[in-house]
């Protein structure tokens, strides 16, 4: 099963390899794993997906809660939520290339926020599945390169993940 | 305003630390001034960094103080980790103060510097770089909160060397909140309902303690509760004491050498009472392989995550041992009465004691069990025993009959051989006038022999007792029983002269190599030689093995029983 697993950690040095060194001496995976601080300095927030059956997620957020500097875990796909991902993919525009590109970017609501003469960089935001397909519906041979950040989501409405 | 190193000094003394072992080198040179100008905190001076960590962590097994190491950065560090996993693995508080290069020459590959807090993130409860003389007292009373509350363990705290030259006021905060770190005491009332609920229904119960039972000193309530229920007892390797072994309802150990008793009646009994036990591989086996379909676990422990980690509970209790216990024995008013069924499993389990396990071969040569049965006699049952890892000390756990908490000092997690003389100077350290025994082998103890030169210095009496078979004996067992008696590299020749060496550190050696010997040696150690440290070489059958055993992934009831053989 996929999880959403949302961490405040105190935004300290080494809090995020504390996390990292747990998942690997621990045998967990980690899918995509994105950090920054939140609208408090002094926290940070985390959000990593991890696949695992239930048992394993038991654990997982248990010995996450185990982590000194680790304030509050929620596995966020235990209940309603939403998740975004950000993609910035570089992709060869040219001849008849540069117009399908275009259009290939508003089909998928994306965004070109930088051109030259050959390429263009397409901003896409939206669930994982979302940028799997927009790549998927590109010629690979038109894509040069590819950055995302891994997901991120927070609850809906009253489910709020604060200390 | 005083400096870095008197601050870390006087955070000790605060802390009521009576002594620390350790190392001095570079970046520890102004705590070691700081430590110089004062007699509050005494100093051992090891002979070897993990010797130092070892030392520490059995001053904290063997008393209710938090144990102290001191230690310079680079190898000082890289020296401790060994202790410091060991430490880990077995939940002992324990507080490393390390020194390390100035804060500007971090991460420049300087002379003796490594990447501390990063070498022993996976093996600590936690850990600190100071990056400000300011935070240093807060950080350090931070230390001793976490190492000492919830499920214990060792924190290392990593001080710069110029901030131990910096001056500050001083303030040593009294107690200290934490937003991120509040461990759990009080269990779950309903949960502890449910827990009395199925303690009446149990037809074949057992209580099954580790470790935890020891830490929390939980002992006199377990045993309290355990006379009110007249269920069977059996305590893990590292919960020995945690029940008196002498009583009636005590089935022994458990586990890959437990008793045959105690492996049967964990294995069919119907509601296990886990307290403070982790349910370890070495315990029971392989989970697949482990009870039945219906049986119902209930487990108290500190630390949630030891619980359903590797066997499911239908009653989990995350709590302090010893408060969840107090609440169990209050809710069992009178109305209270447990199943007249368990009058028969207990009939079944004295069957199970007639096959009477721990009897053992007679030779014309030492048996290893004779010695500790003598150890035994000879001490009144009364001394801490320290071991290394292997089979002797299997042979002290099951032989040497613990009817008190933290007088079995050990390596349980980790399996750390080298612990057992180190263990005997913390032990030592915080038990002063106290029997030692180091229960050893002639592998184990040249692991960390140099401390001998340590015992001389500060006259430290510990009873070296090496079971010396010339064998790596548990290797050799295993290979004997699984690799078709292909010994590889088991066999320890070239051994020194341990009497010779003894002697050349200024202690008494002994060999001794008839069984007759073994009780009047004992003795004349014991008596005569009180104050001195002893090295006692036990030339021993060379045959003998460890028995009962459950072979690696094996379940509990495949025991192979010394009569098999």
């Amino acid at each position: 099963m996929r999880h959403i697993i949302s961490i405040l950690i105190e935004n300290e040095s080494g809090a995020l390899s504390r996390v990292a060194g747990l998942f690997s001496a621990r045998g967990y995976n980690i899918e995509t794993l994105t950090v920054a601080p939140t609208e408090d300095p002094s926290l940070s927030r985390m959000t990593i997906l991890t696949w695992g059956s239930d048992e394993v997620l038991e654990q997982i957020t248990k010995q996450l809660n185990k982590l000194v500097d680790v304030v509050k875990v929620v596995d966020l796909s235990e209940a309603a939520h939403v998740e975004r991902e950000l993609m910035l993919i570089k992709v060869r525009a040219t001849g008849k290339d540069r117009e399908e590109m275009k259009r290939m970017a508003d089909i998928f609501r994306g965004r070109i926020i930088d051109v030259t003469e050959s390429t263009y960089v397409i901003e896409l935001t939206g669930a994982s599945s979302k940028l799997d397909s927009f790549i998927a519906a590109l010629d690979a041979g038109l894509i040069l390169e590819t950055v995302r950040t891994g997901v991120c989501g927070i609850g809906r409405g009253d489910r709020i993940l604060k200390v | 305003m005083i400096s870095g190193a008197e601050i870390v000094i006087r955070c000790l003394q605060e802390e009521k630390v009576d002594c620390v072992f350790g190392y001095p080198g570079g970046s520890v040179l102004h705590i070691y001034d700081a430590l110089f100008k004062q007699d509050q905190v005494k100093h051992v001076l090891v002979r070897h960094e993990q010797a130092a960590v070892h030392a520490a962590d059995a001053y904290s097994r063997s008393s209710q103080k938090i144990g102290v190491a001191l230690v310079t950065s680079g190898p000082g560090v890289t020296n401790t980790v060994t202790g410091i996993a060991t430490a880990y693995m077995d939940s002992i508080p324990m507080v490393v103060l390390c020194g390390q290069v100035p804060t500007q020459y971090i991460g420049q590959d300087a002379f003796q510097e490594c990447d501390t807090v990063g070498i022993t993130r996976p093996c600590v409860k936690h850990n600190f770089l100071v990056k400000d003389v300011k935070d240093l007292a807060v950080t350090i009373k931070k230390a001793f909160h976490i190492a000492s509350t919830g499920r214990p363990g060792p924190v290392v705290v990593d001080i710069p060397k110029d901030i131990t030259a910096q001056l500050c006021e001083f303030d040593y905060p009294k107690t200290i909140q934490m937003r991120s770190y509040n461990p759990v005491v009080k269990g779950h009332l309903g949960q502890i309902k449910k827990a009395v609920q199925l303690l009446q229904e149990a037809k074949r119960p057992i209580i099954y303690t580790g470790g935890g039972v020891i830490l929390s000193d939980a002992a006199p309530k377990l045993t309290e509760l355990a006379r009110k229920l007249n269920f069977p007892v059996t305590n893990t390797l590292m919960g020995l004491g945690g029940y008196p072994a002498t009583d009636r309802q005590f089935v022994g150990m458990l586990g890959m050498h437990g008793t045959f008793e105690a492996n049967n009646a964990m294995h069919y009994a119907d509601v296990i009472l886990a307290i403070g036990a982790r349910f370890d591989d070495r315990v029971i086996g392989n989970p697949e392989h482990f009870g039945g379909e219906k049986r119902r676990v209930i487990h108290i422990d500190i630390d949630p995550s030891s619980i359903s980690k590797r066997v499911k509970v239908d009653v989990p209790i995350v709590g302090n041992v010893p408060d969840v216990i107090d609440e169990i024995i209050k809710l069992m008013d009178s109305n209270f009465k447990t199943d007249p069924e368990v009058a028969g499993w207990w009939k079944q389990i004295d069957e199970w004691r007639g096959r009477d396990s721990l009897r053992y071969r007679q030779s014309e040569h030492i048996m290893p069990q004779y010695v500790i049965e003598k150890l035994y006699e000879v001490t009144g049952g009364d001394a801490f025993i320290t071991s290394d890892v292997g089979q002797h000390q299997m042979f002290a756990a099951q032989y040497y009959k613990f009817d008190k908490p933290r007088r079995w000092i050990n390596s349980g997690g980790l399996g750390t051989m080298g612990v057992g003389l180190p263990y005997g100077m913390g032990v030592l350290m915080a038990n002063p006038d106290a029997q030692v025994a180091c229960v050893t082998g002639e592998g184990s103890i040249q692991m960390c022999i140099q401390e001998m030169s340590t015992c001389k210095q500060y006259g430290l009496p510990v009873k070296i007792i090496n079971l010396n078979n010339g064998m790596l004996g548990m290797v050799r067992q295993w290979q004997e029983m699984f690799y078709s008696k292909r010994y590889s590299q088991s066999y320890v020749t070239s051994l020194p002269d341990f009497v010779k060496l003894a002697e050349a550190y200024g202690h008494v050696g002994m060999k001794i190599e008839r069984p007759e010997d073994v009780e009047p040696a004992l003795r004349k150690a014991f008596t005569e030689h009180k104050n001195d440290l002893v090295f006692m070489d036990f030339i021993i059958d060379p045959r003998a093995n460890v028995f009962p055993m459950v072979a690696a992934g094996k379940g509990l009831t495949e025991m192979i029983l010394a009569e098999d053989l």
